[in-house]
């Protein structure tokens, strides 16, 4: 179950398989982050930092608090307590849209396709520091003409590379959900960001498209260097095409290590299937991929 | 009968009145048809653009286009105090809230307290003279069979003009980059949120439009009636505004201009129709002249509903738009 990529020098090489061990280049590092609701903990993470440049697959049983660290990291939901940093500047209280700005872009786990506008309206939204997106120079088209053109022959090209092209010019609402995913995907690289974060990028995706969106996903890390935090439930995908797996289970990080020791993992086991033995999460064809929050 | 009526329909449909409403459901549009915001007290923005020109000019002596101005500063201030605690919460909570405070406005200006300067129940009355001073049309009767007086004709010519100046300025705004990020939050507020959009300000921008082009429509409202009374910005005010919005087409550029034309067209036309039917003793006494209101709106509301179970888009609305499946 190796993936292709890390190839000649993987740089997580020798790092011992243990949850929150440092690593020598963290683009994200969390500190002490705890959010609940009402009585019950939803994250609870001591100490966790994702390397730059590779994918890093989250994973967990549902409710295990995977999708309200996304929220927490990106600025979508606020926790009690805890610090995160981003390229070593902190990003605790920034607002969601300085968080993407910043260069860590998420997408949602159920897709937001802006229905009612175009797929091309869709990508051209996604470029930052637009002129034509303040108030008054929006009335002088001479003034940001020619960064539209720029934008919207990036936006081409992208939607070449995720084979949205013939769509071009239909609205996203009449896109089937996996060319939603896709274009989701798509959108959030129009941001430029270092740090991608895919909340189930597969879910309810037909089998045919999955490998493609796959190939995506490993295109950011190899032909774009960008880094990928995904959460996924299908094991075969995680083990794929991650680098590092981080395990979460009712809030907290238990696991974390490369695909190939994960699936071995006694507490990682235990939080897939009860204190009661059974076969390695690795082993299990498919786990539905039903949703979780 | 039919062209007295007919004449006596179009007379309305083009007058200053049928303006300031197409005035108040262009800064709609900007609200709710672009931005999907829920705007439920566009009446107060109305409000506060009438008296602030009537308390300018009436009550301190000042000159309209002080007037004028005042409507507007008041508009935006309004759309701060609206926008700065609602616009950071869930759609609904700004709907309560506008609706709310354009009733506080609507019975602070009518409390005998504020008498001195709003006038009270009696409201203001003598503030635009300063507008027909500057009229530059010959004094007569207009428009042949319309017989449209020349002070008529001169509040008609600014208040369409005005409606002609703020469409423009939504057209030339909603096909700029700026404009798709406002229908990026009507869509979807986290998406555009999540691509680096600071949405909060982007909501800010379009309540103090919309509001201010609302403003604008009562200025006009107050100048071409040459008085203002607080029992005319009633809560069913923003409810027409609706109406003509949603029969001429939501997010359309010409949709409140033509909704203003209809609407007003129906209801001119209803009620000269039922007057001049009663007054000939051809209608049942529960139609006759009590009734013409009660009876108009409901017929009116009837038409609306066919509408929106035959042409749900409105009649310029994008059919196609209409049954995407917006979530």
């Amino acid at each position: 179950m190796s993936s292709d990529a890390p190839a000649a020098t993987d740089p997580l090489e020798g790092i011992a398989p243990e949850p929150g061990v440092a690593k020598p280049d963290p683009i994200l590092t969390i500190d002490g982050v705890k959010r609940s609701f009402g009585g019950i903990t939803a994250v609870n993470v001591d100490h966790l930092e994702i390397q730059r440049g590779i994918i890093t697959g989250l994973i967990g049983p549902n409710g295990a608090g995977k999708t309200t660290l996304f929220n927490l990291m990106t600025g979508f939901d606020t926790p009690d307590t805890g610090t995160w940093r981003f390229n070593g500047a902190p990003l605790s209280g920034v607002p969601a849209h300085l968080v993407a700005r910043r260069g860590m872009v998420r997408t949602f786990q159920l897709t937001k396709a802006l229905s009612r506008m175009t797929v091309m309206e869709n990508m051209q939204l996604g470029a930052t520091g637009q002129l034509g997106e303040r108030f008054l120079p929006s009335l002088i088209p001479g003034l940001w003409r020619r960064q539209e053109r720029e934008i919207t022959a990036r936006a081409d090209e992208l939607l070449a590379r995720f084979k949205l092209d013939h769509m071009r010019d239909e609205y996203a609402g009449t896109l089937s959900g996996g060319q939603r995913k896709l274009l989701e995907m798509a959108r959030a690289l129009m941001v430029e960001p270092e740090l991608v974060m895919l909340d189930e990028p597969m879910a309810g995706v037909n089998p045919a498209l999955t490998q493609s969106l796959l190939g995506h996903i490993k295109g950011l890390r190899d032909d774009e260097s960008r880094t990928v935090v995904f959460v996924e439930h299908d094991m075969d995908v995680v083990f794929d095409i991650s680098d590092w797996v981080v395990c979460m289970a009712e809030g907290a990080i238990i696991a974390e290590g490369p695909p190939s020791s994960i699936g071995q993992n006694a507490a990682v086991i235990e939080a897939y299937l009860g204190a009661t033995h059974g076969q390695a999460p690795a082993r299990r064809r498919k786990q539905a991929g039903g949703t979780d929050q | 009968m039919g062209t007295v009526i007919f004449f006596d329909a179009l007379r309305t449909a083009i007058g200053p009145t049928a303006a300031a409403y197409a005035l108040l459901a262009v800064g709609l549009n900007m609200h709710f048809g672009y931005t999907g915001l829920l705007n439920f007290g566009q009446v107060g923005f109305m409000l506060v653009g009438a008296y602030g020109v009537a308390i300018t000019v009436a009550t301190f002596g000042g000159p309209l286009w002080l007037g004028v101005l005042v409507g507007i500063a008041g508009a935006v201030v309004l759309a701060l105090i609206l926008g700065i605690p609602t616009l950071r919460l869930r759609a609904d909570y700004l709907a309560i809230t506008t609706i709310a405070a354009a009733e506080i406005l609507r019975f602070i200006t009518r409390t005998s307290g504020s008498e001195p300067v709003t006038g009270g129940v009696f409201g203001l009355r003598q503030f635009a003279g300063g507008f027909y001073a500057l009229n530059p049309i010959p004094p007569g009767s207009y428009l042949g069979p319309l017989s449209i007086s020349h002070g008529r004709l001169w509040t008609m010519i600014v208040g369409w003009g005005l409606v002609a100046v703020f469409t423009l300025l939504l057209w030339a705004l909603m096909r700029s980059p700026w404009g798709r990020i406002i229908r990026s939050i009507r869509e979807d507020e986290d998406a555009a949120r999540s691509l680096g959009k600071n949405v909060f300000y982007y909501k800010m921008q379009s309540l103090v439009l919309g509001g201010v082009i609302g403003a604008v429509g009562g200025a006009v409202f107050a100048v071409s009636l040459q008085t203002v009374q607080p029992d005319t910005f009633l809560p069913q005010v923003t409810f027409f505004a609706f109406a003509i919005l949603i029969l001429g087409g939501t997010a359309t550029w010409i949709g409140p201009i033509i909704g203003a034309l209809i609407f007003w067209f129906v209801i001119a036309g209803m009620q000269s129709a039922l007057r001049r039917l009663s007054d000939a003793g051809q209608l049942p006494e529960f139609f006759g002249s009590q009734a013409v209101g009660a009876t108009t709106l409901t017929f009116v509301g009837l038409l609306l509903m066919l509408l929106m179970i035959f042409r749900p888009q409105g009649m310029f609305g994008n059919k196609r738009e209409m049954q995407l499946d917006v979530k």
